[in-house]
């Protein structure tokens, strides 16, 4: 993209205009970008780009004037603590979402009635409002109610934070089923007689043959895991609030309730830090796992 | 192993899916005392249908309806129209600016919206806490996910077509409706499923941006619980769960093949 900027403009016509290049221009006019680009500059860049304003600011509810205040909206040590409890939050779903997934996949392989059925059923989750899914579970882990656990274990300073990441990964293990089933279908059939013929073992085959073929499934997977849970709210808000004492406070959690505060400076600060985490850590992780699937 | 699998499959679902939705059911059907502690036992007399029509009233369904409605059919339609227009172009001509296009296009599907700021920008433009305000978020969010799909979609699509329409002598507006539209009629489904997944589901965004003065179901159902678990009426609550969860049921019940199809077909390659 950096090229792009670095190019004197115009760059859509160069000096020397090729003759399929200006067919291109009354074929397919680029003025047909231009709805979706005007949509996406107001709707997107637009307020990314005050985030990096406001954010500096200590815009509120409590006065009309906007001031500059440098990194004062960064100082709070609680935001440090949102950054590290989003981040431990990904990483837990993207396990469990995977784990759940891809055993799911591997369990509902065959195409028989009774896996066709079962494979349905598990969209059941996906297609729930998450809100009513934390709901559910509310209901489910009240101690003396529910599931009858004794323990509170959406009222534990430790634990709490995993289990909600096994709620997440409920909602959305049948998802990731879904596409590790598409990836073990794209596997041929030729490959993995190969393996039998050689005298792989049905477990040697599955682990050295077909598992590092569905490394593009993974990569989806995992992505999508991290950037879901990274923006995720209404689970934990449905669940927990963010207690108990703020230990599953995760960084949407707090823009939320900081936003309700009237501190729209520091939810405004909060959200350039999601942002730039994301952007931190989603591109070397789908690089990363893109240049797995090249080795392979 | 393999004789054994259908069991234990059938089991695990029933473990894993059956007691939450079972939980959902049962509550939904009980009366106010009896769901107090929410558990897994049946209702001893059930009360479904009264408890649905409590929530309706107490949770203004059908506004709630409509309000989600109103927002989730013009995102789709717009998205869909202009996603298209966009992707066609991103899809057939290449250049460097193109190149930049399409990435600056699909950056929204990881980077995450500026949920404050836009509240800001909103009332800049007199859209606060309007339908249309709404729309045009949930367009600026999910428009990358659009123009993601289709672009790679005619990507696959040989470009004879089209010439041939060309030749003709028909101009591009002509060719995009009555050639590439219609050629794009399966991953149009997809995005549709998805992008009306997401909307109709969405409380954050609608929290900050309609929260108060719009009705949606999920913003109603927000209401409900937090109105219903001070009170303990978890049978209302559930109830209003049922009611939510019907309509994308529904989807899934009657088109579970393209939903199937259409959620892993951009995944794996």
């Amino acid at each position: 993209m950096t090229a792009v900027l670095q190019r004197p403009a115009p760059p859509a016509v160069p000096a020397t205009r090729s003759p399929a290049r200006s067919i291109a221009r009354r074929t397919h006019p680029l003025w047909f970008l231009i709805p979706a680009f005007v949509l996406l500059g107001v709707f997107f860049l637009l307020p990314t780009l005050f985030n990096f304003i406001y954010a500096f600011t200590d815009w509120s509810s409590f006065k009309a004037a906007i001031n500059p205040v440098g990194f004062d909206n960064f100082s709070d040590l609680a935001l440090l603590s949102a950054v590290r409890i989003t981040l431990v939050y990904a990483a837990l779903v993207a396990i469990f979402q995977n784990v759940f997934g891809f055993g799911l996949a591997v369990l509902l392989e065959r195409d028989t009635t009774v896996n066709r059925i079962l494979r349905v059923a598990f969209l059941i989750p996906v297609l729930m409002s998450a809100l009513a899914v934390g709901y559910v579970f509310q209901a489910l882990f009240k101690p003396g109610a529910g599931l009858g656990f004794e323990h509170a274990w959406l009222g534990d300073t430790t634990w709490t934070i995993v289990v909600v990441a096994l709620i997440h990964a409920w909602k959305w293990m049948g998802l990731s089923m879904l596409i590790y089933l598409a990836g073990l279908k794209t596997i041929p059939a030729e490959v993995i007689e190969a393996a039998h013929i050689d005298g792989a073992s049905r477990w040697r085959s599955f682990w050295s043959v077909r598992f590092p073929l569905l490394a593009p499934a993974v990569t989806f997977n995992v992505a999508t895991a991290l950037l879901g849970s990274m923006n995720g709210f209404d689970i934990v808000q449905a669940t927990t609030g963010g207690g108990p004492a703020r230990t599953t406070e995760i960084l949407n959690i707090f823009i939320y309730r900081t936003f309700g505060q009237g501190l729209f400076a520091q939810a405004t600060a909060m959200s350039l830090v999601l942002f730039l985490l994301v952007a931190l850590l989603a591109f070397p992780v789908i690089t990363l796992l893109r240049r797995r699937e090249e080795v392979l | 192993m393999t004789r054994l699998q259908p069991w234990f499959a059938v089991l695990l679902a029933a473990a894993v899916l059956g007691f939450p939705l079972w939980l959902v059911v049962a509550t939904a059907g009980k009366s106010q005392s009896e769901a107090l502690t929410p558990d897994l036992s049946p209702p001893s007399d059930w009360r479904l249908v009264e408890n649905l029509g409590q929530v309706w009233t107490q949770g203004r369904v059908p506004a709630a309806f409509l309000g989600s409605l109103l927002i989730v059919v013009p995102t789709v339609l717009v998205a869909l129209v202009v996603g298209s227009m966009a992707a066609w172009i991103l899809a057939r001509r290449s250049s460097l600016l193109i190149a930049g296009c399409y990435a600056f296009a699909i950056s929204g599907i990881v980077l995450p919206p500026a949920v404050v700021t836009v509240v800001l920008l909103l009332r800049h433009l007199g859209l606060a806490g309007t339908a249309v305000g709404m729309i045009g978020v949930y367009l600026g969010i999910y428009l990358s996910t659009v123009i993601f799909f289709v672009t790679g979609f005619v990507r696959t699509v040989p470009t004879s077509i089209e010439e041939a329409a060309l030749i003709d002598g028909a101009g591009p507006m002509l060719v995009f409706r009555r050639v590439v539209l219609p050629m794009l009629r399966p991953v149009l489904a997809t995005v549709t499923v998805l992008v009306c997944l997401y909307v109709w589901n969405d409380v954050f965004y609608a929290f900050f941006v309609v929260g108060g003065r719009m009705d949606t179901l999920p913003l109603n159902l927000f209401e409900v619980a937090s109105a219903g678990l001070y009170l303990n009426n978890w049978h209302l609550i559930f109830a209003y769960v049922i009611l939510m969860s019907l309509p994308p049921l529904a989807v899934l019940a009657v088109a579970q093949r393209q939903l199937i199809s259409g959620i892993t077909s951009g995944a794996v390659k």
